[in-house]
């Protein structure tokens, strides 16, 4: 079971701003071990934000995006106490899903 | 769209959504039907043929993409990086790094809900222009900055 994100989100003059931080790996797939094998690549490929169960972020990431990948970005409307819900989808099929309500 | 190489973005958003229709048709998955993984772009090893695989047509430097970073990156393993569209419409942001074994980085899709403003952090292997490339009523704008990097990110 992958381990959970850290999301923060505030609501200011009618934007929400969304923070999140991931534990993953991002390995590159380039990568070699101490024993000169190459370490395959393991990285989150796809990253969904939900606010109030609608879909409003959709990313697409390759593996050039750091270990334990941060990520802030900006929602139109949202308030206090709605639900704000983040979800990563890696290269093995893992995926992991974490809530949080707007501060 | 499964013999030929996708040229056209508009194409292969087709097929993408369909696959996502057939998808979400098929199973109720909890999670959502994402459009599919652009493979080819994330594969891409230079900056034109991952222009190429995203379908990106003539892209210009505009002063109206803001991309914020520093000049130089003590650790390339995280650099972060941030950027900002005040084209009206924007409905894409990409970062690409130039130099990095593939160059494609991150996308973001703009939907309505969301303003053009997002914030990562990305690894370099070494110095290179990095590249925020805004999508914005099938036209693309970029704003370039080159990131010094004095310890690599990609190292083993």
């Amino acid at each position: 079971m992958p381990n959970p994100m850290k999301i923060r989100a505030t609501a200011k003059d009618g934007v929400t701003e969304v923070k999140v931080l991931m534990n993953h790996e991002m390995e590159t797939g380039f990568r070699k071990d101490s024993s000169g094998a190459v370490i395959p690549a393991w990285f989150i490929t796809d990253v969904t934000a939900k606010l109030k169960d609608k879909v409003v972020m959709q990313a697409q990431w390759g593996a050039s995006v750091s270990k334990n990948p941060f990520l802030a970005f900006k929602i139109k409307g949202g308030a206090a106490g709605d639900k704000v819900v983040v979800t990563w989808t890696d290269n093995k099929g893992e995926t992991r899903t974490d809530e949080t309500t707007i501060a | 769209m499964t013999t030929l190489p996708t040229t056209s973005r508009r194409g292969f958003l087709r097929g993408a959504s369909a696959l996502g229709l057939a998808v979400s048709a098929l199973a109720a998955l909890p999670r959502l039907a994402l459009a599919a993984w652009n493979k080819a772009a994330f594969d891409a090893k230079a900056l034109p043929d991952a222009y190429k695989a995203m379908g990106v047509e003539n892209p210009t430097a505009s002063a109206d993409v803001q991309l914020i970073a520093s000049d130089i990156a003590e650790n390339g393993a995280v650099v972060p990086v941030q950027a900002i569209s005040k084209i009206p419409n924007t409905t894409q942001i990409s970062f690409l790094v130039e130099k990095n074994p593939n160059t494609l980085a991150a996308l973001f899709d703009i939907g309505p809900d969301m303003l053009p403003d997002v914030t990562t952090r990305l690894k370099m292997g070494q110095t290179s222009n990095v590249i925020a490339l805004v999508k914005a009523d099938g036209k693309y704008f970029t704003a370039t900055k080159e990131i010094k990097v004095t310890l690599g990110g990609c190292g083993g």
